[in-house]
């Protein structure tokens, strides 16, 4: 069985430093941290009926085909929820605490929902914004962080800090 | 015709083990306990058993449990999927094997060592079939994470409060103050100390979450026709249901139309469709609670209020004994023991025998409901 994630967990004892779990790709998932890693953020769209589609999957739930293209996204977007968790965390995650982890909503395809971070500047960790200025409905736009190398993930900067 | 479920089989025996924190025996072992427990409360030797159901993430197969107690032949063996959402499925699955003569007995159980052993949520490489890419390198990482995002902007959409949440954790708590088996018997709980306790999940705090307990369960099904020679009081099955909703994404739910109306929707259609009853009906609810926000949730799903209601509907003691819904009476996953929701369908049997130690008077109806937010499963018991 392949592993969906790669990273240091707290039940898999190696010799690196606790760090991000990092997304270990699948199939259909690969082309959207490729174009993250290019600083775009683009969304699964079927070529036929160009309904987008998250999270990636081999063909249209509305038209069954199977041709598909990756539809670059403004970057804008708006916090549906979001939530501070507190340890019992991995390691990594327990010195952040508390952080943030939001669910956005993309102003141009208001269903595809990407669960990320806000951060205060690119490249800040997710605990770098006051949990005060976190609001439902509040405006983000798109930033992009290398968590490590080679795999960069996007992340959230708020409109109106 | 088709042979119909309703009515046809029936609860005769139920079993469990002492819950605690931690327990020295196996996971087998704790099953088997609550096996032949469960098989001796009907009346009915191991070796008629001729069907096993369980829920993934059970570590013990029903080829370990069925040499272990004895069992006969075996003729139908089923496993449902989804964790805590599969717990009402086993029965239903059973109630289905016996009604078309599959098989004649049939076990489901639980066992777990969640309070001893390794928490799920720690191996992040093998849980629930959350699609992990596009959410733990973000550290949204537990369950409790997950659905803290719902329940937030659930608050946000309907006006829930905390205050709201504590109305579940509080009614679960009472009744486990006054059921002996349970975790939290003697212990009891008070808005001070709910406002006050740590976060675990912002916005849900350590008593919006399940205890972590050791412990197992199991229950057994015949015909209804068999049923009347048993030892106890048949409990018939009269509905059941499973719920996979289109477009759904299991616990994190958060890219369909939507994330609200989860699971818990899909299986009320199909449960109350194939009922003689409605929610109007129900005389006590046992509801699956590994998370307080997970209550309101499924008080809308199942019908019992409107859309954006189910805080609402928490107030002035409706869940509390004689109150609209008595809620889980043993004292649920929050305070009576986490064991992946089986005591709930335990403490539904006992309410319809009028054996809880929390009796709502009268009671010849329980609907009973496995993990909102993943695929899903649901019963109506009725006496």
């Amino acid at each position: 069985m392949s592993s969906i994630m790669r990273g240091t967990t707290d039940n898999a004892p190696d010799d690196r430093r606790p760090g991000p779990l990092l997304p270990e790709p699948d199939d259909d998932g690969a082309p959207f941290w490729e174009f993250a890693a290019h600083g775009e953020l683009r969304v699964q769209t079927c070529a036929e009926c160009h309904e987008p589609r998250f999270p990636p999957r081999p063909c249209c739930p509305r038209c069954q085909s199977f041709a598909t293209a990756w539809r670059r996204m403004s970057g804008r977007g708006r916090i549906w929820s979001y939530v501070l968790p507190h340890p019992p965390l991995l390691p990594f995650y327990a010195e952040l605490a508390p952080y943030n982890v939001a669910v956005v909503e993309l102003t141009d395809a208001p269903r595809i929902r990407l669960v990320g971070n806000v951060v205060a500047a690119p490249g800040a960790p997710a605990d770098s914004v006051d949990p005060a200025l976190l609001r439902i409905g509040a405006p983000v736009r798109v930033t992009f962080d290398a968590l490590a190398e080679g795999v960069t993930v996007p992340c959230w900067l708020l409109e109106r800090p | 015709m088709a042979t119909r479920l309703k009515d046809a089989t029936a609860i005769v025996g139920i079993g469990q083990t002492p819950f605690a924190r931690q327990l020295p025996s196996s996971e087998k072992t704790l099953a088997c306990h609550a096996i032949l427990e469960a098989l001796d409360d009907a009346g009915i030797p191991p070796s008629q058993v001729d069907a096993f159901a369980s829920y993934t993430m059970e570590e013990t197969d029903e080829v370990e449990v069925a040499k272990a107690i004895g069992a006969g032949d075996v003729t139908f063996f089923a496993k449902a999927g989804y964790g805590g959402g599969g717990s009402c499925a086993t029965v239903a699955h059973l109630a289905m094997a016996v009604a078309t003569g599959q098989a004649h007995v049939g076990v489901a159980w639980r066992s777990r060592k969640r309070g001893s052993g390794p928490r799920p949520w720690r191996d992040t490489r093998a849980q629930l079939p959350t699609p992990a890419q596009w959410t733990r390198p973000y550290g949204l990482l537990r369950p409790a994470d997950e659905i803290a995002m719902l329940a937030r902007r659930y608050m946000h959409e309907y006006g829930a409060t905390r205050d709201h949440l504590f109305n579940v954790a509080l009614a679960c708590r009472n009744r486990a103050n006054q059921n002996p088996a349970a975790i939290m018997y003697e212990r009891p709980l008070t808005r001070e100390m709910y406002m006050t306790s740590r976060w675990i999940s912002e916005p849900l705090c350590l008593f919006d979450n399940c205890l972590e307990t050791d412990g197992a369960l199991a229950c057994v099904v015949v015909s209804a026709e068999r049923a009347r020679d048993c030892r106890r009081r048949p409990v018939y099955v009269h509905s059941a249901a499973q719920g996979l909703p289109a477009q759904h994404h299991g616990m994190v739910n958060y890219w369909n139309e939507d994330p609200l109306t989860g699971p818990a929707w899909t299986a009320a259609r199909h449960l109350w469709k194939r009922s003689d009853l409605g929610p109007q009906d129900v005389d006590v609810a046992q509801i699956y609670d590994a998370f307080t926000a997970l209550v309101p949730l499924s008080l809308e799903g199942y019908g019992f209020c409107g859309r954006g209601e189910g805080a609402a509907f928490t107030e002035g003691g409706a869940l509390e004994t004689g109150g609209r819904l008595p809620l889980n009476t043993a004292g649920g996953g929050l305070s009576e023991a986490y064991v992946h929701g089986f005591n709930l369908i335990n403490e539904g049997v006992r309410q319809l025998r009028g054996t809880s130690t929390a009796q709502v008077p009268g009671a010849a109806t329980c609907l009973v409901t496995a993990g909102e937010g993943v695929p899903t499963s649901a019963l109506l018991l009725r006496s």
